[in-house]
């Protein structure tokens, strides 16, 4: 019964995008409606295919133990998305060192690739980073398997479906304008759904668990998906122009339009990039060190002023501009005091290494996550200086805001998961070890000469740059052009570009390790390694 | 729970007894130092919202203490640094900029601010150096489309050209003479107008060409074709080149004609920041 009506909804389902993309009144509505229609029929036949199979008898001895291919599916998502959020960051790099490779073309110019790159390394990468090891952490810290059964499989695939909508989207130019949330009004709807299957899926989990207490590491992922789920929806909240069009009018105007984009924006940064990475942070450090969590009560004082916090601070986003201000003022007074809560992720993460520091002489992955830790610490030091709106009046606008997005990002996010991943697929595979330990040490190496040319070279840019647009000369007149200020910051865009080419060579060391070590080159029962050693 | 706590040798700490694949947390109290910065960023919150604008109450939000507002700060920045160069402005304006600029005081201060002016609003176009770039002259040689005086150039920025918002802005209209001549005329055009700077031609087409240039361009380029700043028509005779001297570029300019335009500054610019950007202009090396 149940079966006929997931067959008889797919089949309406794929009717009706099919429809669409005849209706459809932009060419990029009509591929989405197309690409949906594709999704539609091959969830359909899945359907269909796997409907009055036996189910009690095959079902019963997949439903022990761990859920952990979607866990696999995920990791393989991740590193994938990696590599192309890393190239696209990349390449846009060096379009801003050289315009010409914009190419004059609508689809390559930095415009349409910018959130490409944003939206892969966050959304796609990070993401699935996200999903994949809070499936991980949660099975495991509640000893129980995944409620709701192939409710994560939609989520995977549901996901990765609202990433191929929204990057297809930029690149054929649909946007609603608001940043780190380009996609257009259907695809909001669409991930609204699979976000909610994933809080479901989360909670479910959660009310069966076997342990009698929530590990802290659980407390953040949750935190992550309730407030992504609360920001996405009150953000995207737009009246498309036509159902068979992709445009759509926000509702918010003016700026409590802006002030919700930054409540979000910024929150996007505080739950995705900080809280969902803390719970990351929390089962991997311990894990890979092998040391008991450095402080319960910091976790527990840290986690509710950090979440408490975090979603004030969206206004530092709008020093000086119409907002008025007072919410300035509170977003501000926010952001410093996030400071020491935001550290105390750093020192639970770091602590936790007392009596294993030796460790990190042998052990690449856990100095990446810790490294991790560092760049988290640096960045949410950096992150309430410049929400201050003294310093904000020099910053704003700058490649400095650049700079420090990129020290969380190529450092906090960036390396917290690649030591996740490390960890994660030799588990996963059932392997004894990684393929290259030392291609892990070139990864952590290339990444962190990377980063620091990145955030070196912004720091230098941006400051400059800033000085350089308020430089008057004695009698109060403005002394540089704009163009001049762009002409100055070449050299650092050229530096900045090298050290994204170190970070993405890093990311194909990764996934070229990751690949053998799941396939099972250098395992001990192959032939070529078979060596008495042991 | 308790019965679970268990020594920690590694750090001499208990830990709490909780454990979820292995994982154990320790009963470390929080870092001392960590709280007391916590306090003290709270304080400092406190003390700074009683200070400056920050609750939301019904009709506004409280002041603070301080009464601080950045618009009537930005307002009073704004207010000083003009009042402090009022007096400046005001000479500037009383000033006749079509003579000599006997005061060098004052022509330091119209370039200096002239050249942020032109910085800021003209570089878009005419390039940083002012050397312009293809369909945007350069301010820098003595070539001029409508004049090269203080006075021209300050009519110029203050109207625009061919900026048909403005009532007085400078206009002419060339027109596209491939509706009026053939492809051959235009040719022999083409042939007739590189020789007059000197470029390579076919020697054989100059003759009709000429004829042509007198019956059609004459009008406005002049006899010689010098042009006309009357018009805006360029001189054709010397090697300044504003879309190309090209025998292509110079087929494509006679047969559909050119319509450069530049908005009117008036009302985006005050008064004496037009003053002083044509002054600026002016002293780049071509003025007249």
């Amino acid at each position: 019964m149940l079966d006929g009506i997931k067959i008889a909804a797919l089949g309406v389902m794929t009717f009706l995008f099919a429809m669409a993309a005849n209706y459809g009144q932009e060419f990029v509505y009509q591929v989405h409606a197309v690409l949906l229609m594709l999704a539609s029929a091959a969830a359909f036949i899945w359907a269909v295919r796997s409907t009055g199979s036996p189910k009690v008898a095959a079902a019963a001895p997949v439903e022990k133990g761990y859920m952990d291919e979607v866990v696999r599916y995920g990791v393989i998502a991740t590193a994938f998305w990696g590599v192309v959020g890393f190239s696209a960051g990349t390449y846009i790099a060096w379009e801003l060192a050289f315009p010409h490779l914009n190419w004059d073309l609508p689809w390559t110019s930095f415009g349409r690739l910018r959130p490409l790159h944003t939206s892969a390394v966050i959304f796609a990468f990070g993401g699935n980073a996200l999903i994949a090891t809070s499936f991980y952490v949660v099975q495991r810290t509640c000893a129980t398997r995944l409620w709701g059964g192939n409710l994560a499989w939609f989520v995977f695939w549901g996901y990765n479906l609202f990433i191929v909508l929204a990057a297809t989207g930029y690149v054929l130019g649909s946007t609603q304008s608001k940043e780190y949330a380009e996609p257009e009004w259907y695809v909001d709807l669409w991930l609204t759904i699979v976000w909610v299957a994933y809080l479901a899926i989360y909670l479910g989990t959660l009310v069966k668990r076997k342990e009698p207490h929530i590990y802290v590491a659980n407390w953040f992922f949750l935190s992550f998906i309730v407030t992504v789920a609360m920001l996405h929806v009150v953000n995207n909240i737009a009246i498309p122009t036509s159902i068979w069009s992709s445009q759509s009018v926000i509702l918010f105007p003016g700026v409590q339009g802006a002030m919700v984009q930054w409540w979000y924006g910024h929150n996007a940064v505080g739950f995705f990039l900080t809280a969902g990475f803390l719970g990351m942070m929390y089962y991997f450090v311990p894990k890979q060190a092998e040391r008991p969590v450095y402080s319960y009560k910091l976790s527990i004082i840290h986690f509710w002023a950090l979440i408490f916090l975090y979603i004030w601070a969206g206004p530092h986003h709008l020093h000086y501009t119409a907002l008025p201000d007072w919410a300035q003022v509170l977003g501000m007074v926010f952001s410093v005091i996030l400071w020491m809560p935001s550290w105390g992720g750093m020192i639970n993460g770091l602590m936790t290494l007392q009596g294993a520091w030796d460790k990190l002489r042998t052990d690449p992955i856990l100095r990446m996550l810790v490294v991790s830790v560092g760049f988290y610490g640096m960045s949410t030091f950096e992150g309430p200086m410049m929400a201050v709106r003294a310093v904000n009046s020099l910053s704003h606008y700058t490649d400095w805001t650049i700079g420090h997005v990129h020290s969380g990002a190529l450092g906090w996010n960036g390396m917290i998961t690649f030591g996740a991943l490390y960890y994660l697929v030799p588990r996963l595979w059932h392997r004894e070890r990684l393929y290259s330990i030392t291609l892990v040490s070139w990864h952590f190496w290339l990444a962190t000469i990377g980063i620091v040319l990145y955030a070196s070279s912004m720091w230098v840019s941006g400051i400059m740059q800033g000085l350089m647009w308020r430089e008057v000369d004695a009698q109060g007149f403005l002394v540089n052009s704009f163009a001049d200020t762009v002409a100055a910051m070449h050299p650092m865009y050229v530096v900045r570009a090298t050290g994204g080419i170190l970070y993405l060579t890093g990311g194909i060391i990764m996934a070229y390790n990751l690949f053998k070590t799941a396939v099972g080159a250098g395992e001990s029962t192959a032939p070529a390694t078979t060596v008495a050693a042991e | 729970m308790a019965g679970n706590r268990e020594l920690d040798t590694a750090t001499n700490t208990e830990t709490t007894g909780h454990e979820w694949d292995g994982i154990k947390e320790l009963d470390t109290p929080m870092p001392r130092w960590w709280l007391l910065t916590f306090y003290a960023t709270i304080i400092w919150g406190v003390i700074y919202v009683i200070l400056f604008p920050a609750w939301p109450l019904i009709h506004a939000a409280t002041p603070g203490l301080l009464g601080y507002s950045s618009r009537v700060e930005a307002a009073k920045e704004i207010a000083d640094a003009e009042a402090a160069n009022a007096p400046l402005d005001q000479a500037l304006m009383a000033t006749d900029i079509s003579g000599d600029e006997a005061n060098p005081e004052l022509l330091a201060y119209a370039t200096a601010g002239g050249g942020a002016v032109f910085r800021n609003n003209c570089s878009q176009c005419h390039g940083a150096g002012a050397a312009g770039a293809r369909g945007f002259p350069n301010l820098l040689d003595d070539d001029w489309l409508w004049g090269g005086t203080a006075a021209d150039i300050e009519q110029t920025v203050t109207h625009g050209i061919r900026y048909e918002q403005d009532d007085d802005t400078r206009f002419s209209q060339m027109p596209a003479f491939g509706d009026i001549l053939s492809s051959e005329e235009i040719n022999q055009l083409v042939n007739y107008v590189r020789s007059l700077s000197g470029l390579d031609h076919d020697s054989a087409l100059t003759q009709e060409g000429s004829v042509l240039f007198a019956d059609n361009c004459a009008s406005c380029h002049g006899e010689d074709g010098k042009g006309s700043y009357d018009f805006g028509a360029p001189n054709l005779t010397d090697s300044i080149w504003l879309y190309g001297s090209d025998p292509d570029t110079l087929r494509e300019t006679i047969t559909n004609a050119r319509f450069g335009i530049m908005p009117a500054f008036q009302g985006r610019l005050s008064a004496d920041d037009i003053r002083k950007v044509a002054i600026y202009v002016h002293t780049l090396g071509g003025g007249q």
